[in-house]
């Protein structure tokens, strides 16, 4: 019991912090520009968090992410460029490429804010459930199901490419103006964005930390440790799952709907095959069971990546091609693991003198 | 009619370069059960070999045929190399080695782009590759590359090769025993880390094999491994794993399908399409087309 | 009230019959062990008794036919199982192992919400099989023995009215038998339990009734006395006399 109340005060004292360096800290010792980019690195970290969930806990090996994040991207992104527009009017690239003359149907529902916000989250949301409750069901897991979500991934890209006259093709949706009737050029407007942004990260940490604590938890653990066993105590291990998969992807819709106004894009270059192993990399590299070492692993490595790939693009390759290799081969438990390792080898090398030393008492 | 023979024989030959592809998957994946997505990679390891080759060489067919040897051995050396530096240590994790080698095939990538440049290089293709047969003459041909023939022709011998290899060979054999029962075919005398290492090269050597071929029907480039190595794990996964039956009808399967609906539709949708059937047949068939039912819990 | 009624249970796996044709009755409050040599198709039985395999026949318990039901509304009805490797969530601790085991009935609300205390049916599990000094401890740290008395725990906690047990003593000391048996003999008194097992000495012991299984088939039944006199199980086993049997099938198992 005392462990316990220990470890909510620590969580407690811990989210306390994140949010004086969230809300205070970055913003006064930050730049506009670097705020602009810290508020990207944690729209991945929100990715990370609903992957912390199935993968590090329920075992599911999410490389589909991109697709939940292009769902919640491409929603948010369909509203703002119809308010761009202006009613009556068509959004841009239609007018450029298109030979329509109005809104294609499926547009003209995301012209409505409510749905449009609604659907950043509902929408990948429901399109894991559908899936996932296929998938799942018939038991089709491990590599099945990595396989599976990057082609999931891969054939979304391929799709949105190939509708250039409706989805921008290639480019994707850019040039965004407004958000919700505020100009998105202005300074003090993209601040709020960010605040927002910060507000929704720590809003699905506790909602993940309170998932991960109960007692769903703690059933999603057994389901990823041994899912036949589970199936014989009289639960469905196919829902079990299934919960994580689609809390994670509305995590992810959600992450890409607010990239969307924190940098103004959406595109299929960042949610096909490569984006949607990149949000995975960050939380193996920080600790994938783990939220803290999740959320800063992604951080983390969102960072690194705009600090080398602009400067050394070949270096960057290497270098994230190494944290693979290193995270995954040598510290499958990640960053957040390390100390556990070394406390372990530390008691291991500390009972070994121990053992060293009783024979030489012996000999005296 | 000769539409729909036209597209049949357009899906055959995809179907061929999704079997030459998928060959040596159906060997690291569906026997020894290692995701490797590097294994695209090995691919492109095997079509820069020819270009290599090409440049020493100057008869174009002289260097496709020595090529496929010394493709065979670039790319198998390279993938028993990975597996004796990383896979090894990784067996009972499928799923971090799949992550790995992901990393792995990053770093090869960028390793092509800094020996050979990024933008895609092609190869000259042997004058006898360059024409057309006429299969149905007449007002309304039918034609097919010589190329694509060519590509069937070795689909079908890489097959064969490899069949009569498990089947009858004692490294064959050992193989497969390794694969049914690891620890009895090691108390057998059978170096299992030895098998291993040599099935993981003659399955990447495949992928250099596949890489030969490719440079007959596209351009080479640092990322040709990424376009093809999803396509030839789906066929794995549908053909079931450990069935070369399998992978073989599934591959001309997915062929034929992907040729017909982007003939109705277009490429993009046809992907689409394709996989929604993939994801449709997996409820049916989860465990694939050919299985084996056994009493173990896994 | 019924026990477990098994009529002309019949498993294949690609053309070759692992169980061919079995009729099997268990009394409730029977500790039943089924014996046989390899490959007699005990495993089996078991797991398409759970709906692990497809079968063909009929298997009721308490009336209800459990055939083509998924594995899960099978436990839900109340049949649970051990494995012969104990298979106990290692992360997790033993507290929690066997909460995971109480709770497949439980609301929505209740799973998203933390557990508080420790539920009365889990304390009396753990009591019950001795575990609750390592409550706190991950399962993944008990020693062989325990692991299965967690098992067993779990089976408890359910509230199961059939136990099958594949092969719970095997690879624990005298000591550890002895009280896996006296475990046995307590549960049994309220539920049905189903042993399969090899080892000749645990069946003498703690055995109520026995069934002896051959190629698929049910060869003998009876007290354990009954079935030991009989000649068919004799011959099955080589045609040596009863006791010379039992040592080479504890020999062939070894």
């Amino acid at each position: 019991m005392n462990l316990l109340k220990s470890r909510s005060a620590r969580a407690a004292a811990g989210f306390v912090g994140a949010a004086v360096v969230l809300f205070a800290v970055a913003p006064l010792v930050l730049s506009d520009f670097r705020l602009g980019l810290l508020a990207k690195y944690l729209c991945v970290a929100m990715v990370a968090v609903g992957i912390c969930l199935a993968w590090g806990r329920g075992g599911l090996l999410t490389l589909g992410q991109g697709v939940f994040f292009g769902l919640g991207g491409y929603a948010m992104a369909m509203h703002l460029k119809i308010a761009d527009a202006g009613p009556g009017n068509l959004p841009d690239f239609m007018q450029l490429y298109g030979t329509a003359t109005e809104l294609p149907w499926w547009w003209q529902p995301f012209a409505n804010p409510v749905f449009a916000l609604a659907a950043t989250f509902l929408l990948p949301m429901a399109v894991a459930a559908l899936l996932g409750s296929f998938i799942f069901r018939r038991r089709v897991k491990g590599a099945y199901f990595a396989i599976l979500s990057q082609a999931l991934a891969a054939a979304f890209a391929i799709w949105l490419i190939g509708q250039q006259a409706t989805t921008g093709g290639t480019n994707g949706l850019t040039d965004i103006q407004g958000f919700f009737g505020y100009a998105l050029d202005d300074p003090v407007n993209q601040r709020t964005v960010y605040f927002i942004i910060a507000a929704v990260l720590l809003l699905l940490i506790a909602l993940a930390r309170q998932l991960i604590q109960s007692r769903y938890g703690e059933l999603l653990v057994a389901v990823r440790d041994s899912e036949e066993r589970v199936r014989f105590l009289g639960y469905d291990p196919a829902n079990v799952k299934l919960v994580a998969y689609v809390v994670a992807a509305g995590m992810a819709g959600l992450a890409g709907a607010l990239f969307v106004p924190a940098v103004g894009i959406i595109s299929p270059a960042l949610i096909g095959i490569v984006p949607s192993i990149e949000f995975v990399i960050g939380a193996a590299v920080g600790g994938r069971a783990s939220l803290v070492g999740a959320v800063l692993g992604a951080i983390a490595v969102a960072w690194a990546k705009t600090a080398l790939s602009e400067e050394f693009p070949a270096a960057w390759t290497y270098f994230q091609g190494l944290l693979f290799i290193v995270a995954l081969a040598f510290l499958p438990g990640g960053l957040a693991s390390l100390a556990t390792v070394v406390r372990r080898r530390r008691a291991a090398a500390a009972a070994e003198k121990k053992a060293a030393v009783i024979p030489v008492g012996e000999a005296a | 009619m000769t539409v729909i023979l036209g597209q049949t024989f357009t899906g055959i030959s995809i179907g061929a370069v999704l079997l030459l592809i998928a060959l040596g998957l159906s060997l690291t994946f569906g026997q020894m059960n290692v995701i490797n997505m590097a294994h695209g990679e090995f691919i492109m390891a095997g079509a820069y070999t020819t270009y290599v080759l090409q440049k020493s060489i100057s008869s174009a067919g002289i260097s496709l045929l020595v090529a496929l040897p010394v493709a065979f051995l670039v790319s198998g050396a390279l993938g028993a190399l990975l597996e004796w530096l990383l896979i090894r240590r990784l067996y009972l994790r499928p799923l971090d080695t799949l992550l790995v080698t992901w990393g792995v095939s990053l770093m090869l990538q960028q390793l092509a782009r800094d020996l050979f440049g990024a933008p895609n290089v092609q190869t000259r293709a042997p004058d006898i590759l360059t024409g057309n047969i006429t299969l149905i003459g007449g007002d309304d041909p039918l034609t097919v590359a010589n190329s694509r023939l060519f590509i069937l022709g070795l689909a079908v011998a890489a097959v064969v090769a490899l069949s009569l290899t498990l089947r009858l060979t004692p490294l064959g054999r050992r193989i497969r025993a390794v694969v049914q029962n690891r620890d009895l075919a090691e108390v057998s005398g059978i170096s299992t880390s030895t098998v291993d290492r040599t099935a993981f090269f003659i399955g990447s050597g495949l992928a250099g094999v596949a890489g030969v071929a490719l440079t007959l029907v596209g351009p080479i480039g640092p990322t040709m491994g990424t376009n093809v190595i999803i396509d030839a794990f789906l066929v794995i996964v549908v053909g079931g794993i450990g069935q070369l039956k399998g992978t073989v009808i599934v591959a001309f399967a997915l062929g034929v399908l992907q040729s017909v609906l982007e003939y109705s539709t277009t490429v993009s949708v046809a992907k689409v399409l394709v996989l929604v059937g993939i994801v449709a047949f997996l409820q049916w068939r989860p465990q694939g087309l050919y299985t084996l039912r056994t009493r173990s819990l896994a | 009230m019924t026990g477990l009624e098994i009529r002309q249970l019949r498993v294949s796996f690609d053309g070759f019959t692992a169980v061919d044709g079995v009729d099997l009755d268990v009394r409730p409050g029977d500790l039943r062990f089924l014996i046989g040599p390899n490959g007699a198709g005990k495993t089996t039985l078991v797991d398409a008794v759970t709906g692990l395999v497809k079968a063909a026949g009929s298997v009721r318990f308490g009336g209800e036919e459990l055939l083509g039901r998924s594995v899960h509304r099978i436990a839900r009805a109340g049949i649970g199982r051990t494995f012969q490797t104990a298979t106990v969530f290692e992360e997790l601790t033993v507290l929690q192992n066997l909460d995971i085991a109480a709770g497949a009935g439980r609301s929505m609300w209740t799973m998203l919400r933390r557990r508080k205390g420790v539920p009365e049916p889990v304390a009396k599990a753990m009591e019950t099989v001795g575990l609750t000094d390592l409550a706190d401890s991950p399962a993944g740290t008990l020693a062989h023995g325990q692991k299965q008395w967690l098992e067993i725990g779990m089976l408890l906690v359910q509230d199961v009215r059939l136990l099958l047990l594949d092969e719970p003593v095997a690879g624990m000391s005298h000591d550890e038998r002895q009280a896996t048996g006296s475990l046995l003999e307590r549960i049994s008194a309220e539920r049905t339990v189903v042993v399969i097992e090899h080892d000749m000495d645990f069946m003498r012991s703690f055995a109520r009734s026995v069934s002896v299984l051959h190629a698929g088939k049910v060869l003998s039944e009876g007290t354990v006395a009954e079935v030991q006199a009989d000649p068919k199980v004799q011959e099955v086993y080589l045609g040596h006399t009863a006791a010379e049997a039992t040592a080479d099938v504890a020999v062939r198992e070894a």
